[in-house]
């Protein structure tokens, strides 16, 4: 097993640029951001082959596409913390002539995104396009993307989705944020999604369950699990169920913190529920 | 100046199917994509020698615009076809985010534009896409006017970094520019010289400007004609050059006048040069069914209404 102990401060540490971050401009996206932090850190930390340094094209290495963009607090930390960019970076979020842009963009050439994204449903569709080209370049690495579940009622994912495994698209791992909320409030209120897991397995895909996506240890074994089911024809999909908000008590078990920012009290609430680790920026 | 003649009618779709089958041949980077529309498209001569490099998504045009930008990622120079309709309007967000914002090198290849289309009618006949592409900022706005200059510009995007907007037709029209002819993006190219009036046109409209200006000639006017065949980027320099020497205009296109080459010219002008303008084009309405003549005449969009705009915009200089 990896080093989890490190990992772990590393998740603290990223919880508390997320809180920081949206604090400090009272706006950005904490809820999905701290649902999807064990996630983001396993991947970039220890599941994605990753070469040094960044360019667009990503030959001979793993890639990974932020669907959801509005999470970009906790993609922005975990990339500024692999060493795509300077931490102290972070401090631009949101801020004018910023990298950081409220939704990930490649516009201004920040390392490490490749693609646009907050306009959702439009991820699954560029990462099946990124897996093409490397099976055409002949580079045996994987492409990985992220998605909220409420972002599959967006009709292009089906689309995606049947084309994915119409092509035995079988080099990208599509994980699910099956954190059950949307801004309206649950998903199963505003449009049902079902049982997504079925969806995708009826669609053709080989999907495989992470039920605790805020435990690392189940994220680092079934992105593992995931990794060996590629390459064998499907697309393979994790839908991994997450707590919105998690790691803060009073932003937990509901979807009223998907677009809001913590006041000066409750962020310090919410720091002090997360000690510093390996030193804020 | 060269006399233009048809050397015989095809269809400018044609030329974008030439153009891929030299590209498969020439640029191994290239790959096509296409929305269950390869027949119209005219690609599979390109399917048929470079079948690992085609991607035949169904009907599904929002996922075509986001696999294009995922393959650029990795080095591919992705070129995606289906009816200009299908190519703009019905997937207008996915190609601002996943590819204009994002800077991908998509070529977005667009059939079937305009009311030539013909008798399908209104749903498939779009008039507005010059429009919404040309706002799209980093947009190359691409209309070219027959068979070898649809070819020549298929070719030459594919060496150009950046993504761009290829417009084209399905009706056979008279194929009159050269057959070797180097596409150079952004040149505007002057077809006939003259010194009353400035016919600027792309697209299907170049031809029947070409035509209004030989009739012209015989009463005594004298109409140079621009064939504009890069709409963004816009050749400035062609236009005023023209118009002071001419001091009026008349500009044409298979397009709404919102949003169109027109407006695109009037802004030079307004900014540098004001002179009279009249409009060839279609009057802010959707098309309907009728073979492509009939539309074209109905519309007011052939030399006819060409020749009649000359003598109204001669009469405000």
């Amino acid at each position: 097993m990896p080093n989890t102990q490190e990992l772990q401060d590393l998740v603290i540490q990223v919880r508390r640029d997320i809180l920081r971050m949206v604090h400090k401009v009272n706006s950005g996206h904490p809820g999905g951001s701290l649902g999807c932090t064990e996630f983001l850190v396993a991947l970039y930390n220890e599941i994605m082959e990753l070469k040094d340094g960044f360019d667009m094209d990503g030959r001979g290495e793993d890639l990974f596409f932020l669907s959801n963009g509005h999470i970009s607090p906790v993609f922005y930390s975990v990339l500024a913390r692999r060493g795509y960019f300077s931490v102290d970076e972070l401090n631009t979020f949101r801020l004018i002539d910023s990298r950081l842009q409220g939704h990930p963009t490649t516009h201004e050439g920040l390392p490490g995104v490749r693609i646009a994204s907050g306009s959702l449903g439009q991820g699954m569709s560029v990462a099946i396009g990124a897996s093409l080209a490397k099976k055409l370049n002949g580079d045996d690495h994987l492409v990985y993307s992220l998605h909220g579940d409420g972002e599959l009622q967006e009709g292009q994912n089906w689309e995606a989705i049947m084309y994915a495994a119409g092509n035995k698209v079988d080099n990208l791992i599509a994980t699910i944020d099956r954190n059950g909320q949307q801004i309206d409030g649950g998903t199963e209120d505003v449009l049902p999604l079902g049982d997504v897991s079925e969806k995708f397995r009826v669609f053709g895909w080989d999907v495989l369950e992470i039920e605790n996506g805020n435990d690392l240890n189940q994220v680092i074994t079934g992105l593992k699990e995931a990794k060996s089911r590629t390459g064998k024809g499907k697309p393979v999909c994790v839908v991994m169920t997450t707590e919105m908000g998690n790691g803060v008590d009073f932003m937990m078990h509901t979807h009223a913190w998907h677009g809001k920012a913590p006041s000066d009290e409750q962020l310090e609430t919410a720091l002090a529920q997360n000690p510093e680790t390996l030193g804020d920026y | 100046m060269t006399k233009y003649t048809d050397q015989g009618k095809q269809d400018t779709r044609s030329g974008f199917g030439a153009g891929m089958t030299e590209l498969g041949r020439t640029n191994p980077n290239v790959v096509a994509l296409c929305a269950d529309l390869v027949g119209s498209l005219k690609i599979q001569t390109f399917i048929d020698e470079n079948p690992e490099r085609f991607f035949q998504v169904g009907i599904a045009e929002a996922n075509m615009m986001g696999i294009a930008a995922g393959l650029t990622i990795g080095g591919k120079i992705p070129f995606t076809g289906t009816f200009a309709n299908f190519s703009t309007g019905r997937v207008y967000d996915q190609i601002r985010q996943s590819i204009a914002y994002s800077d991908k090198n998509v070529k977005i290849c667009a059939s079937h534009a305009g009311l030539t289309l013909g008798e399908d009618g209104a749903t498939h006949q779009i008039l507005e896409d010059i429009g919404m592409m040309k706002m799209l900022p980093g947009m190359t706005v691409i209309n070219p006017c027959d068979f070898n200059q649809t070819k020549a510009a298929t070719m030459a995007i594919a060496e150009h970094e950046g993504p761009v907007y290829l417009r084209f037709g399905r009706p056979k029209v008279a194929n009159f520019t050269p057959v070797d002819q180097k596409f150079e993006i952004g040149k505007a190219l002057m077809l006939s010289e003259g010194t009353d009036v400035t016919i600027i046109a792309t697209g299907h409209l170049v031809w029947e400007s070409l035509i209004a200006a030989e009739n012209l000639e015989k009463q005594g006017i004298s109409a140079e004609v621009i064939n504009i065949h890069t709409i963004k980027p816009l050749d400035d320099e062609a236009i005023l050059a023209s118009v002071k020497k001419t001091g009026c205009v008349v500009t044409a296109e298979e397009h709404n006048y919102l949003g169109g080459l027109g407006e695109s010219v009037s802004r030079v002008l307004a900014s540098h040069h004001p002179a009279p303008q009249e409009f060839v084009a279609t009057q802010d309405t959707f098309g309907e069914s009728g073979t492509p003549d009939q539309l074209m005449e109905k519309y007011g969009l052939n030399n006819k209404a060409i020749a009649e705009a000359v003598l109204k915009v001669l009469k405000r200089k």
